[in-house]
């Protein structure tokens, strides 16, 4: 029995093994430069995807924000908006995790239009990034973007793709707060008409929000205030 | 002479087109042709992706086969690969972002496509850079191709579009199910049941 196995052995083992050391150093040649061109992308790509999603910020914030040409960033430091000390102005946005940030539009004469204002919320599947535009003269919502979904195809993306959805963010009062109701129900300012088919999205669409003017009213009360007295 | 080795190229590029089409006939890389081809373009994009993964590899792959150790070439095969695919990741989110997003983690999931690591093992490792091109080229225009059926189908029941082109106007009502991942086992079901009909039909054509 054993010299069948010993000699199966010698079968199977007719290079001699390599030693550890010209395994380790295939492998480590072949990390490196892996890591090397994997470095070379990833610096040349870098400003081009940097370019991409400014330019998809800058966009989103243009279509919510109705007569829009240009925009301020502002960040929430110490519970108080400032404009961003670095702001690189003309309408180029920053897509920074660092501190909070919400965009205050401007028209042509550099009046203010309104604000564009990020906000996150569970949906049907996951994580629903939007953006949408706040007039504080009216209290209204002036445009609704979304950003990141991945609701279902053909239902619960219909919160992006349905028209009649969509026209719920034209003129869309905020307070007390923004009531989801069924479609063909809607009778006041406040009222959303849900998709049928796409409740769970369109309802996780209203608490957004309601979430994000309930953090931010606040602040852009505030921001307004100083910012009507330095004039 | 040169013509058998002309022949023979030729050979290892059609191969992947029909005989051993990766999707219809080995049934390799089902998560990709699954998952992502809710569209024409999503499927043509995972096609061109894999389709650069796979031939980028087997080139490297084929070329160093006398240098990485036998021992280790799974994992050297791996980190080629993956070099690829992470290549891939940025070029896609450079210049088109949006399908970028559209096939979110599935491009990362190239990596672990068996049609991929599958080629280096059996083809690439074994052959010439010449042949291994060719055979990485008839393998990703087979996937590319199966991907794209299912993508066209897909789209045009569950959307009434192709490549968003919207092909019978606002009364259509989409299939929904179809862009649903239900739609795509249903139409890879069908293709498979098709192209091995097609086969067998050709085949007793020849026999008789």
């Amino acid at each position: 029995m054993s010299d069948t196995v010993q000699h199966i052995d010698i079968e199977v083992m007719q290079e001699p093994e390599p030693s550890s050391f010209k395994l380790i150093f295939a492998l480590g040649l072949a990390g490196f430069f892996s890591g090397v061109l994997l470095v070379s992308t990833y610096l040349w790509t870098k400003p081009m995807i940097e370019a991409n999603k400014a330019a998809a910020l800058q966009e989103a914030i243009f279509k919510v924000l109705p007569g829009c040409t240009d925009f301020r960033t502002l960040e929430l430091i110490d519970g108080q908006l400032k404009v961003k000390a670095d702001d690189p102005g003309q309408g180029k946005a920053e897509d920074s995790k660092e501190t909070l940030m919400i965009y205050q539009g401007l028209n042509t004469n550099g009046e203010q239009i309104g604000y564009a204002i990020p906000g996150q919320v569970a949906g049907f599947q996951d994580i629903i990034g939007a953006l949408f535009g706040y007039d504080p003269t009216t209290d209204a919502i002036i445009g609704f973007e979304v950003l990141e979904s991945k609701e279902t195809p053909g239902l619960g993306d219909k919160i992006f793709k349905d028209k009649d959805f969509q026209s719920n963010f034209e003129q869309l009062i905020t307070s007390p707060e923004i009531i989801a109701v069924k479609k063909g129900e809607k009778s006041k300012e406040n009222e959303v008409e849900t998709i049928s088919g796409a409740t769970i999205s369109s309802k996780a669409v209203v608490r957004l929000l309601n979430e994000a003017m309930a953090e931010w009213r606040e602040y852009i009360v505030e921001y307004e205030k100083t910012n009507i007295t330095e004039q | 002479m040169i013509d058998a080795e002309r022949s023979r190229s030729a050979e290892e590029f059609l191969k992947g087109l029909w005989r051993e089409n990766p999707v219809f006939v080995a049934v390799l890389g089902m998560c990709p042709a699954l998952a992502v081809t809710n569209s024409a373009i999503n499927a043509l994009a995972m096609g061109l992706a894999t389709t650069f993964v796979l031939v980028s590899s087997s080139i490297l792959v084929s070329l160093f086969r006398n240098v990485i150790p036998k021992q280790v070439r799974i994992t050297a095969f791996i980190i080629i690969i993956a070099t690829f695919v992470t290549v891939v990741d940025f070029l896609l989110a450079a210049i088109t972002p949006v399908i970028h997003k559209e096939l979110g983690a599935f491009i990362a999931l190239i990596v672990v496509n068996c049609l991929i690591l599958g080629r280096q093992e059996a083809f690439a490792s074994k052959h010439k850079v010449g042949l291994a091109i060719m055979d990485a080229m008839g393998m990703s225009v087979g996937f590319t191709f199966a991907l794209l059926c299912i993508g066209i189908v897909r789209e045009v029941l569950g959307s009434g579009t192709l490549f968003s082109v919207n092909l019978f106007g606002d009364q259509f009502e989409p299939w929904v199910v179809m862009i649903l991942p239900p739609g795509g086992f249903l139409v890879l079901g069908f293709l498979l049941l098709f192209f091995n009909w097609l086969t067998q039909k050709r085949k007793t054509v020849r026999e008789s």
